[in-house]
C-alpha cells in the first residue's frame, strides 16, 4: 500500500518534472549556442519568462478560425506532455511505465503532429499550408525511419517497452553492439528532424523560405502560443529522455529502487540533460541549415541506417 | 552473444569504416567528401593498428601508419588544394540521386553478406564479418566511382575502395605482403593525385563510356551530327 | 648467378641509367641494347633452369612467356629507336619526355618480367600494378587533351581492375590458409599449386570471380575493355605494340595461374563457363565495333580485344587441344599484332595521320611497308597458311568437339571481324594513293622479323615448342 503511494507520488513528480525541465533544456541550448557563436545570449530562465509573458497576453484569433484551431493547442500540449511523462527519466518505478511502449509513444507524437498540421491549415493562410505540407513531408520520412529503429530494437530485445529495453541494455556486459549504434545514430537524426532543430529547421528564425514548424504556428498568439511553445520544448525533452533511457540507461533507478537510488537517478538524469543540451548546441552551432529538398536525403540517410542496423542484426545473429 | 572485447572493437572499427563509405555517398559538397574520407582513413588506420595488436603482427602498424599519414592527412590536404585551386567547390553532380544511391548501397551490403557468408563457413566469426564488411566497402567504392562524376570524387571513391581492401587484408590472419601492397597502392594514388595537379583535370572528362574520344576520332558522327 | 635475377636486373639498371642519360641518340641505342641483353639472358633459361626461390621461379609455364616477352620487348625497342627519333624531329615529343619514355620502357619491361617470374601471388599483383602505372604514364606522353583523357580512363579502370584482383588474391589466401598456414610461402605459386586440392572450394570460386573481373579488365575482356582502344590510340605506337603484344598476355598469364589452382581442386567450379562468356562477348562486341572505327590504331586495338576474346574462349573450353590452341594463339597474336603496330607506326609517320579515311594506296607509294602491312592483316585475319589460321582452326574444332553450338558465335565473330579487316586493308593498302606521303625513316626490319616468324609457324612448328605447348596445355586442365 505504501509502495503504491510512493509510486503514485513518483509518477506525479515525473509529470511535473518534465513540465518544469523542458523550458530549462531549451534555455540551456539557446544560451550555449549563443555563447558558441560569440553572443552573450539569453539567460537560462528566459524561456520561462517568455511562456509566462505569453500566458498573460490575450489570445488573438483569426476571423475564420474554427473550434479545431482553438482546441488544438490544448490537445497538442496534452499529448506531448503525456508522451514526455511516459518515458522513464530517472526511474522506471512508475505506475504508467508499462505504457511506456515505443510504438505507443510514436503514436502520441504522430497524433500531436497531425493536430498541429490541421491547425496550421485551418486558418487558411499560405504560411500555415506550407508549414503543414513541409511538416508532413518530414514526418512521412521520419516516421518510417523511427519505426525501423524500433523494429531493430524489437528484433533484438523482443520487446518495445522502454523499461525492458533499458533493463536489457543495463544487463549487457561491456559490449558495443553495432546495430545498436546504428539505431542510435538513426534515432538522433530523426529526433533532430522531429524536434525542428538545425539542420532541418531553425526554431529561431521566421524566414519564409525555410521555416517549417514556425510557419504552422505563425497565427497563434497568447496562451495558445504558450502552450504550443511549451509542447515543442517538451518534445525536445521527450527525445532526449528517450535516447538517454534507451541507449544510456545507466543510473536509471529500477522498479524496486529506494530513496538513494532515486536520488542518484535524478542527479544522473540532470547530468544527461546537460550533456545532451551541450552536444546539441555544439552541433547546431557548427552546422549550417540544409536546403529543404535535402531534408529528404537526410531522413533517407536515417532510414538507411535503420535498415543497415537490421541487416547487421541478422549478420551478428547468424554468425 | 558474448564474443569478447577484441571482437567488439574490431567490429566497431570496421563498421565505422563502412558507415563512412555511406557518408561519402551521402555528401554533396567536395569538402564534406574529403573530410569524410579523411575520417574513414583514420578508422582504417585504427582497425589496422588494432589487428596489429591482437594478431601480434607488428608489421601491420606500418600499414596503419601509412593509412593515417598518407590517406588521412596528405592526400585529403592535397585534394583540398586542388579543389580550391581549380575552383570546383560547388556540389557534386550525381548520376543517380542521393537516396537511390544510398538504397543501392544497402543492397550492395546485403549482397556482399549473402556472397561472403555461405563460402566462409569454416573461418572464424571475426574473419567472416570483416570480409563481408570489406567487400561492402569495396562495392560502395565502386558505386561511388560510377555515380559521382568528378575527378576528385572518383579518386576518393577509388581510395575508399582501397580502404576496403586494406581492411580485408589486415583482417585475414597472417596475410603476408600486406605492407608491400599498401605501399604499392599509395604509389598509385600518389601518381593519380599528382597527375590531377599537373594536368588540372577538373572534371572527369566525360563518363566511363567512350564518348569524347570516339567523337574526336570521328567514330560517333552518325549519332551526334 | 641466378639468371632470373639477371633478367630482372638488366631492365632495372637500364632504367636508372636511361633516366640520367641526356644524349638521346645514345639512349635509344642503349634501350635496344638493354632489351637485347635481357632477351639473351632469357634464352639461357631454356638451358639452365634455376631452382625456385620464395619470390621468383621459372617453370614450364612461364619460361616461354618470359622469352616471348623479352623478344618482343627487344624488337619493339629496336623499332622504337628509329620511330621515336622522328617524333622528336617533328617536335611531337620534347627531349625530356623522351628520356622519361626510355626509362619507363625499361621499367615496364621489368614490371612485366617480374609479374611473369614471380613465385608469389602478392608480388605478382604488385608487378602488374607497376606495369599499369608505367603504361599509364607512357600513354599520357604526348600531353594532348586526348592522350590525357585516355590515360585517365585507363588509370581509373585499370586501378579498379587491379583492386578487384587484390580482393581475389586475399580470398585465395583465405581459401589456402587452413592448408598452408601463415607466412610468405602461403602465397607462393609452387606451394599453392601443389596443395590446391585441399583448399576451400567455395572461397576459391568467389576468388576466381574477382580475379577474372580484375585481371580481365587488364586483359581487355568485355565489358571492361573501355580503356583499351583509347590507350592504344593515344599513346606512342611502340607502346601500343607492347600493350597489345605483351601486357595483355601478362594479365592473361596471371589469370591462367589462378585457373591452374582451380583446376587442381576437384570441388571448385570449372572456371570455363565464366571465361567462355567473357570471351564470346568480347569477340562479338569487338568484331562488330571494328566496322565503325575511323582511326587505324583504334581499329587494331579492337582487333586485340577480339583476339583476347578468342583466347579466353579457348581457355574456357579447356582440355588439352583447346588450351594448346589458345597458347599458340597468344604467342602468334603477340608477334603479329606488334608487327602490325610497327607497320601502323610507319604509316602514321609517312602519312602524318591516323585517320583511316586519309590513308590509301600504300602498296603503290611504299611497297615494302604496304605489303608488310597486308601480310600482317592477312595473318591477324586468320587466313591459311599463316600461323593464326592453325590456332583459330584448332579452337573451332575443339569447340565443335566439346559443345557444337558453342562454335556458332565463335565462327560468326571470326567472320564478322574478317569482313572488317578485308574492307580496311583494301582501302589502306590498295586503291588510289591518298594524302601526303614522305619517305620511311624508321627501320622495317623488326616488322619483317615478326612476320617471318608468323609465316614459319604456320608452316612448321619446332617439335620442342609443340612438346612444350602440349605439356602446359595438359597442366591447364579443364
Amino acid at each position: 500500500m505504501r509502495g503504491t503511494a510512493i509510486d503514485l507520488a513518483l509518477q506525479i513528480l515525473q509529470l511535473s518534472l518534465v513540465l518544469v525541465l523542458a523550458p530549462a533544456l531549451t534555455g540551456l541550448t539557446r544560451r550555449l549556442r549563443a555563447r558558441l557563436m560569440g553572443r552573450k545570449g539569453p539567460g537560462l530562465f528566459q524561456p520561462y519568462r517568455d511562456l509566462v509573458k505569453l500566458l498573460r497576453k490575450e489570445a488573438v484569433l483569426a476571423e475564420n478560425a474554427s473550434w479545431l484551431y482553438r482546441s488544438a493547442p490544448y490537445m497538442i500540449f496534452a499529448l506531448l506532455w503525456l508522451a514526455a511523462a511516459l518515458v522513464p527519466t530517472f526511474t522506471t518505478r512508475l505506475p504508467l511505465s508499462p505504457a511506456a511502449d515505443l510504438i505507443a509513444l510514436v503514436a502520441l507524437i504522430g497524433a500531436a503532429r497531425f493536430l498541429q498540421a490541421l491547425a496550421g491549415m485551418d486558418v487558411g493562410t499560405s504560411f500555415g499550408g506550407i508549414g503543414a505540407s513541409r511538416e508532413m513531408m518530414i514526418a512521412s520520412l521520419a516516421e518510417p525511419a523511427m519505426l525501423l529503429v524500433i523494429f531493430t530494437m524489437a528484433l533484438f530485445i523482443q520487446s518495445t517497452s522502454i523499461p525492458s529495453i533499458a533493463e536489457f541494455v543495463l544487463s549487457q556486459p561491456v559490449g558495443i553492439r553495432v546495430s545498436f549504434a546504428l539505431a542510435l545514430i538513426a534515432l538522433i537524426m530523426v529526433a533532430i528532424a522531429e524536434s525542428a532543430r538545425i539542420p532541418v529547421d531553425n526554431p529561431a528564425t521566421h524566414l519564409e523560405l525555410t521555416m517549417v514548424h514556425e510557419a504552422m504556428v505563425l497565427e497563434y498568439s497568447g496562451r495558445h502560443l504558450a502552450l504550443i511553445e511549451a509542447a515543442s520544448m517538451m518534445k525536445l525533452l521527450f527525445y532526449v529522455s528517450l535516447i538517454a533511457g534507451v541507449f544510456a540507461p545507466w543510473g536509471l533507478a529500477p522498479d524496486d529502487a529506494g530513496i538513494d537510488a532515486l536520488a542518484i537517478g535524478a542527479c544522473v538524469y540532470a547530468a544527461k540533460l546537460i550533456v545532451a543540451g551541450t552536444l546539441l548546441s555544439v552541433f547546431e552551432a557548427s552546422i549550417a541549415k540544409m536546403r529543404v529538398f535535402r531534408v529528404g536525403e537526410y531522413l533517407g540517410g536515417a532510414l538507411l541506417l535503420g535498415l543497415l542496423g537490421t541487416i547487421f542484426l541478422y549478420v551478428s545473429q547468424s554468425l | 552473444m558474448l564474443r569478447g572485447f577484441e571482437f567488439d572493437i574490431a567490429h566497431t572499427l570496421s563498421t565505422s569504416v563502412l558507415l563512412l563509405s555511406f557518408a561519402l555517398l551521402y555528401q554533396r559538397r567536395l569538402a564534406g567528401v574529403l573530410e569524410a574520407f579523411a575520417l574513414q582513413a583514420f578508422f582504417v588506420a585504427a582497425a589496422a593498428a588494432w589487428q596489429a595488436y591482437t594478431q601480434n603482427a607488428p608489421h601491420l602498424f606500418v600499414t596503419a601508419a601509412i593509412a593515417l599519414t598518407f590517406k588521412g592527412l596528405i592526400i585529403p590536404i592535397a585534394l583540398m588544394r586542388i579543389v580550391r585551386r581549380l575552383n570546383i567547390h560547388r556540389s557534386i553532380e550525381t548520376a543517380l540521386g542521393v537516396n537511390l544511391t544510398l538504397l543501392a548501397g544497402v543492397g550492395l551490403v546485403a549482397l556482399s553478406i549473402v556472397l561472403v557468408f555461405p563460402v566462409t563457413a569454416a573461418s572464424g566469426a571475426l574473419t567472416r564479418e570483416n570480409l563481408a564488411l570489406a567487400l561492402s566497402i569495396v562495392l560502395l567504392g565502386l558505386l561511388m566511382m560510377i555515380t559521382r562524376r568528378n575527378a576528385v570524387t572518383q579518386v576518393v571513391g577509388f581510395m575508399s575502395l582501397e580502404n576496403g581492401l586494406i581492411l580485408a587484408a589486415v583482417g585475414v590472419k597472417g596475410m603476408p605482403l600486406v605492407v608491400e601492397m599498401s605501399i604499392a597502392f599509395s604509389v598509385l594514388i600518389a601518381f593519380i593525385v599528382f597527375g590531377m595537379f599537373i594536368f588540372r583535370i577538373r572534371e572527369r572528362f566525360d563518363t566511363l563510356d567512350l564518348q569524347y574520344l570516339e567523337r574526336f576520332r570521328g567514330e560517333r558522327s552518325r549519332e551526334n551530327p | 648467378m641466378n639468371p632470373i635475377i639477371v633478367i630482372l636486373a638488366i631492365p632495372l639498371l637500364a632504367a636508372a641509367v636511361l633516366a640520367a642519360l641526356p644524349w638521346r641518340a645514345l639512349a635509344a641505342r642503349l634501350n635496344a641494347a638493354a632489351s637485347l641483353a635481357t632477351f639473351l639472358a632469357a634464352l639461357t633459361l631454356f638451358a639452365d633452369r634455376p631452382a625456385p626461390s620464395a619470390f621468383v621461379f621459372i617453370d614450364d609455364f612461364n619460361v616461354f612467356f618470359v622469352v616471348l616477352t623479352t623478344f618482343v620487348a627487344f624488337t619493339t625497342s629496336w623499332f622504337s629507336a628509329s620511330y621515336i627519333e622522328h617524333e622528336v624531329s617533328i617536335s611531337k615529343l620534347t627531349p625530356i619526355a623522351l628520356r622519361f619514355y626510355h626509362a619507363m620502357y625499361q621499367l615496364l619491361s621489368f614490371a612485366m618480367l617480374l609479374a611473369l617470374v614471380a613465385n608469389n601471388i602478392g608480388l605478382m599483383w604488385v608487378a602488374v600494378e607497376g606495369a599499369t602505372l608505367t603504361t599509364v604514364l607512357m600513354v599520357s606522353l604526348y600531353r594532348t587533351r586526348e592522350s590525357i583523357e585516355a590515360a585517365w580512363k585507363y588509370f581509373i579502370l585499370g586501378s579498379v581492375g587491379i583492386a578487384l584482383a587484390l580482393f581475389g588474391t586475399i580470398l585465395v589466401y583465405l581459401a589456402a590458409q587452413p592448408v598452408m598456414g601463415v607466412g610468405i610461402e602461403a602465397l607462393a605459386w609452387t606451394e599453392l599449386h601443389a596443395r590446391s586440392a585441399r583448399f576451400e572450394p567455395a572461397l576459391l570460386n568467389l576468388a576466381f570471380v574477382f580475379l577474372l573481373i580484375g585481371y580481365g579488365t587488364k586483359v581487355g575482356l568485355a565489358p571492361l575493355h573501355a580503356w583499351l582502344p583509347d590507350a592504344h590510340a593515344e599513346g606512342p605506337t611502340p607502346i601500343s605494340a607492347v600493350l597489345s603484344g605483351l601486357l595483355l598476355n601478362v594479365a592473361l598469364y596471371a589469370l591462367l595461374r589462378f585457373k591452374l589452382i582451380l583446376a587442381g581442386n576437384a570441388d571448385a567450379l570449372a572456371p570455363g563457363p565464366l571465361m567462355l562468356a567473357m570471351g564470346t562477348s568480347s569477340l562479338l562486341l569487338a568484331a562488330v565495333m571494328l566496322y565503325r572505327r575511323r582511326d587505324i590504331k583504334r581499329f587494331f586495338a579492337y582487333s586485340s580485344i577480339e583476339h583476347m576474346g578468342i583466347i579466353a574462349f579457348a581457355f574456357g573450353i579447356g582440355g588439352p587441344l583447346a588450351n594448346f590452341a589458345a597458347l599458340l594463339h597468344m604467342a602468334l597474336h603477340s608477334l603479329t599484332k606488334s608487327a602490325i603496330f610497327f607497320a601502323v607506326g610507319h604509316i602514321a609517320q609517312v602519312k602524318g595521320t591516323q585517320k583511316l579515311a586519309d590513308i590509301g594506296g600504300l602498296t603503290t607509294t611504299h611497297p615494302a611497308l604496304g605489303w608488310g602491312f597486308v601480310l600482317g592483316v592477312v595473318a591477324i585475319a586468320g587466313l591459311p597458311p599463316l600461323g593464326m589460321f592453325m590456332s583459330e582452326f584448332l579452337v573451332i574444332t575443339s569447340a565443335m568437339a566439346r559443345q557444337p553450338w558453342l562454335a556458332v558465335p565463335l565462327v560468326i565473330g571470326l567472320l564478322v571481324a574478317f569482313g572488317a579487316l578485308v574492307m580496311r586493308v583494301n582501302e589502306v593498302a590498295f586503291g588510289e594513293p591518298k594524302g601526303p606521303s614522305s619517305a620511311i625513316t624508321a627501320s622495317l626490319a623488326p616488322m619483317y622479323l615478326h612476320l617471318s616468324i608468323v609465316v614459319i609457324a604456320g608452316l612448321w612448328l619446332p617439335p620442342p615448342l609443340v612438346a612444350w605447348f602440349q605439356s602446359v596445355a595438359g597442366l591447364l586442365g579443364r
